[in-house]
């Protein structure tokens, strides 16, 4: 896993609520056995029409870069796939940042050095608006220090996290690596059953 | 002794180690694994030299990738065929139990699980699926989880969680007639909304649930990860146990008279708190139906679809599905009937469509396919007759999988078309790019395919 400190970027909008894990990446396109390429697919049906068209309305059409996608409220709900935080990351976002994430999304991600920042809906908003105003909009990132801040603007917040994630974050270490650690206690834990 | 949830004390039996400010290691009794989600995982093991932990806890099977006719033949979809290939050389690698196609286990994942008696009271229980939470019904905890932590409980038979907090659904009273348990979750979810339910695990109870059969159960509690919940369960009582016992995979002789007394101390203690709690009546609850892209998105079949608030979420729905607020679902035009998936493919669904469907023919524009759960509920449907009863109606029943539930084999439902479905998610696009889902009960789903339009089931019950 890639580690993670701070962010400095552009952001993508997407003013939509319950966006679910099939609009993240359709169904249709979970029948890889590798973890790469499905950021290609990444919203695939808003983004292209049926016969492979690029939909000119949709965000990721319009010529926008940054890494931080901005999404509405409970992102993420749906299926448990983590192909939709592969493809996430894999189009080259590092950060997403909604008002509410689901359960599922929130694990997924975090194992995967994708870093969902949940903010309040006042500042969803302000963010929202800011970057309508100036698409060139740019926010600072600091898991260190929990904060999230529009860049030249008053407008900063804390967010909150794991503190076992943010040292796994920090450091690009994988769950996995701990548990197989811990090998000799779950044995352990086997027998006093 | 401090009083505990039900939840508690089964999440309490299976923590091996907390991390300070972090979350828990928990020990996971059962795995199941399934063809999309695991190919990752076994790569990851690969890369790390590592073998599966404990592979007798583990099961497989293939069934989201499937098709549905003629499975004796090799996949046509060279995609799919690979992912499901790939499971049988893993499996074999590895050495876990795979009830691959033309196994007489196969079938979806939380179908299988439990009409083996692999699934039981007490128990954690996890699988690279969302609709885990099916196994709940029995009085366990059984949630989804993503591919890195099937890699993690592959490695060790631990995954690391945080622990969820707790939410009581009682529902009391009595359904009325032609109204179905996939009515009581559509209606607890319209009026919790999609994500009422995050952060926690939900126990269902209640005389309305208690005295549902565990097929209706399982429905329940496949649906509680709609609200955003980690998972639901239901206490085990005499339903639960007069269901497993025999089961293939349930304890026998003494094990089974063991285990009945340790499954029947499995409940709430009477003054333990919930973080949650929220109180429904059963008669309040009419045939259910939903409008838009969300399983929220739910009315009773006689309302009317909410008006337009302004908000852009709701407005792309309706956009998406071209229907308007205000309007009422009833004698809507449907071309698509869908029955299956893990929530209603069970042998009880497909007996309650057969006795509705008896004797009388579906609307011909309609096509209505019924795909059972579980190869072994396909031959039950086949031994009972009712093969003969529903193709004599017009309802073709075919082989089993998940189906048109995704669409990640052939059976999708055409952009622009309505689909009453069974299932459990009406996103946009989830049965077929452009398709417009609306999930019903079996019942609803029967009566709308015999007319060809959105029908009030009690219409054809009185
Ligand atoms: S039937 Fe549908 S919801 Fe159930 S496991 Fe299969 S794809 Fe998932």
């Amino acid at each position: 896993m890639d580690k993670f400190t701070t962010l400095e970027s552009t952001c993508i909008p997407l003013p939509l609520q319950d966006v679910d894990t099939d609009q993240i990446i359709p169904a249709r396109f979970l029948k890889a056995t590798t973890r790469d390429g499905f950021g290609d697919n990444l919203f695939r049906d808003w983004r292209y029409s049926q016969n492979g068209q690029a939909n000119p309305e949709f965000i990721l059409n319009k010529g926008l870069s940054g890494e931080i996608l901005v999404a509405g409220r409970n992102f993420g709900c749906g299926s448990s796939r983590e192909h939709a935080a592969w493809a996430i990351y894999d189009y080259g976002i590092k950060v997403v940042i909604s008002s509410f994430f689901a359960d599922i999304f929130k694990n997924n991600a975090l194992n995967n050095g994708l870093l969902p920042v949940q903010v309040s809906d006042e500042f969803l908003e302000i963010l929202f608006k800011e970057i309508e105003k100036d698409p060139d909009t740019k926010v600072i990132v600091s898991l260190e220090n929990e904060i999230i801040k529009i860049k030249d603007s008053d407008y900063q917040e804390e967010f909150e996290i794991n503190e076992y994630k943010k040292y796994c974050l920090t450091n690009g270490y994988d769950d996995i690596d701990f548990l197989i650690s811990k090998k000799k206690a779950i044995g352990e834990f086997e027998t006093s059953r | 002794m401090q009083p505990k949830t039900l939840f508690d004390k089964i999440w309490d039996n299976h923590v091996v180690h907390s991390i300070e400010n972090g979350p828990q290691v928990v020990y996971i009794d059962r795995h199941f694994i399934h063809e999309v989600t695991s190919p990752q995982a076994f790569a990851g093991l690969k890369k790390r030299g590592v073998s599966v932990f404990r592979p007798s806890q583990t099961i497989a099977t293939a069934d989201h990738n499937v098709p549905t006719k003629d499975q004796h033949l090799p996949i046509k979809d060279a995609l799919s065929k690979h992912q499901v290939d790939t499971l049988i050389t893993n499996c074999k690698e590895f050495g876990v139990e795979l009830y691959g196609l033309g196994h007489p286990y196969q079938g979806i994942v939380h179908v299988i699980g439990p009409e083996l008696g692999i699934t039981q009271p007490g128990m954690t229980i996890v699988c690279g699926d969302s609709h885990t939470s099916t196994h709940g019904a029995f009085g366990n905890i059984a949630f989804g989880i993503g591919t890195s932590e099937v890699e993690q409980v592959l490695a060790t038979q631990c995954v690391l969680q945080n622990k969820p907090k707790t939410m009581k659904i009682e529902v009391n009273g009595s359904l009325k007639n032609g109204v179905v348990s996939k009515d009581i979750i559509l209606y607890v979810i319209s009026q919790l909304s999609t994500s009422g339910g995050t952060g926690h695990f939900i126990e269902f109870c209640g005389s309305a649930i208690t005295s549902l059969s565990m097929e209706a159960r399982m429905t329940i509690c496949n649906m509680s990860i709609e609200m955003g919940a980690r998972g639901g369960l239901i206490a085990p009582d005499k339903t639960t146990f007069e269901y497993l016992q025999n089961r293939p995979f349930a304890p026998k002789g003494s094990d089974w008279e063991k285990k009945l007394k340790e499954w029947a101390s499995l409940k709430t203690d009477k003054s333990a708190k919930f973080d949650q709690e929220y109180y429904f009546k059963a008669d309040d609850i009419e045939p259910m139906i939903t409008y838009g892209t969300n399983p929220g998105m739910g009315i009773g079949i006689t309302e009317k679809i909410p008006s337009l608030n302004g908000d852009a979420s709701i407005k792309k729905s309706l956009e998406y599905m071209d229907l308007s607020g205000g309007s009422q679902l009833l004698g809507k035009k449907i071309d698509y009937v869908f029955i299956g998936s893990c929530t209603n493919s069970r042998i009880e669904d497909l007996r309650l469509v057969a006795e509705l469907v008896k004797g009388k023919t579906k609307a011909s524009h309609v096509n209505a396919m019924i795909i059972p759960g579980s190869k072994q509920v396909e031959k039950q449907a086949i031994e009972e007759g009712l093969d003969k009863i529903l193709q004599e109606a017009g309802f073709e029943l075919r082989q089993s999988g998940c189906s048109a539930c995704l669409g990640m084999n052939e059976d999708k439902v055409p952009k622009g078309k309505y689909c009453v479905s069974t299932s459990n998610r009406n996103f946009e696009g989830r049965q077929g790019p452009g398709a417009r889902t609306m999930l019903a009960s079996p019942l609803t789903a029967a009566a709308s395919a015999l007319t060809g339009h959105i029908t009030d089931v009690r219409e054809m019950l009185n």
